[in-house]
């Protein structure tokens, strides 16, 4: 069983805690011959493919590498720039390698506070009375579970596709937040969690279910 | 098991057909306004799916749930769009939703001379169709309360 990700957010709406557990690296490589077939985007913080998909490279993945050596935004690390080496045609048959971006941690704080409405419309919208919000979002590639506690916290876990007793996790992380978070006296509520000792617990939790199953956790 | 409701939007977001059975809550807000809810709520989950995920997502989001309702979403290549609640206990709603699509919607509305692509669907024959439809699937039960 893989977990990616453990999100809370406080009842704000703001991310307070957030772990990467699981992170699949995504690269592919491919040399290429003269002209590009694919669209890139040169930014001026990174290249991105804008179109065109080929062998695993997708709309919106990065220049990581050419000809095996580093990218670093918008240059090669031997100097050169990125846009002119790839627009001349005497640098090709080119080796290029892409990979899909990880997201920043502005990224994460801002598809946080993007889950807070979605939650509330959702409960809104309800054909049926008295309807919660999101509590299990299913797509292709992974499940999201959302366990709100009474007090408005909201506690995110993502994890691969077809889990079960996922609930019981979130309650467990619940458990560790009032152990190690609320019973430290230099934390303040909504604020970022910054506590060691929770960090370790929580780790150690995703290890132990990552390797028996969820249904191994003690109570 | 049991189904509420159904909405279909086209690329735009225009919504072509609404149809309800079995509603015990109405959101309070008229149909027009409910239905750019919905979509607009739509629209950011697919957004944010495309960013949470851990790899590229091919169909993108499929369902979500509650502890009331569950909101299946099938989504066609040409970006029309299907959005079915029914309750948290149904299952195989997708294969449902693409029988929907290709055996009522494509026969009855796209097969409609009168129809033009972009325009409210206003066809008896597809809404009877569609009832029938609905009204015969395993899914949609005799409601117990």
């Amino acid at each position: 069983m893989i977990i990616y990700g453990v999100y809370i957010v406080s009842k704000s709406g703001g991310l307070i805690f957030n772990l990467d557990n699981h992170v699949p690296r995504i690269e592919h490589e491919k040399t290429f011959t003269y002209p590009l077939d694919l669209v890139l985007d040169y930014d001026s913080k990174k290249v991105s493919v804008a179109f065109n998909r080929k062998d695993g490279i997708n709309v919106g993945h990065v220049l990581v590498a050419v000809n095996g050596i580093h990218v670093n935004g918008i240059t090669i690390e031997d100097g050169r720039d990125v846009k002119s080496t790839l627009e001349a045609a005497e640098n090709y048959p080119i080796n290029l390698k892409f990979s899909r971006p990880k997201m920043t941690t502005n990224e994460k704080i801002f598809l946080a506070s993007m889950f807070y409405p979605l939650f509330a419309i959702a409960s809104q919208l309800s054909p049926e009375p008295k309807s919660s919000g999101i509590e299990l979002l299913e797509a292709d590639t992974f499940t999201l579970h959302c366990f709100q506690t009474l007090t408005g916290i909201k506690f995110i876990v993502i994890s691969e596709t077809g889990l079960n007793g996922i609930d019981l996790l979130l309650r467990k992380v619940y458990e560790l937040y009032s152990d190690y978070v609320l019973k430290n006296p230099f934390y303040s509520l909504e604020m970022p969690i910054r506590c060691e000792l929770f960090d370790n617990k929580l780790q150690e939790l995703l290890a132990q279910v990552e390797k028996t199953g969820i249904s191994n956790i003690d109570k | 098991m049991t189904i509420f409701n159904l909405y279909i939007f086209d690329k735009c977001g225009t919504l072509m057909h609404y149809a309800e059975w079995n509603r015990t809550k109405k959101s309070g807000i008229t149909g027009e306004e409910e239905a750019k809810l919905t979509y607009g709520m739509l629209f950011s989950i697919k957004s944010f799916v495309s960013k949470i995920s851990p790899y590229d997502p091919r169909e993108g989001f499929l369902y979500y749930k509650t502890n009331r309702y569950a909101l299946h979403y099938l989504e066609t290549p040409s970006g029309l769009k299907f959005v079915l609640n029914t309750d948290t206990t149904a299952i195989n709603v997708k294969e449902l939703l693409q029988q929907l699509y290709s055996k009522v919607w494509v026969e009855y509305v796209v097969r409609d001379p009168l129809w033009t692509p972009g325009n409210v669907v206003t066809s008896e024959l597809f809404q009877s169709k569609l009832d029938e439809f609905i009204k015969q699937s395993p899914i949609f039960g005799i409601r117990n309360i």
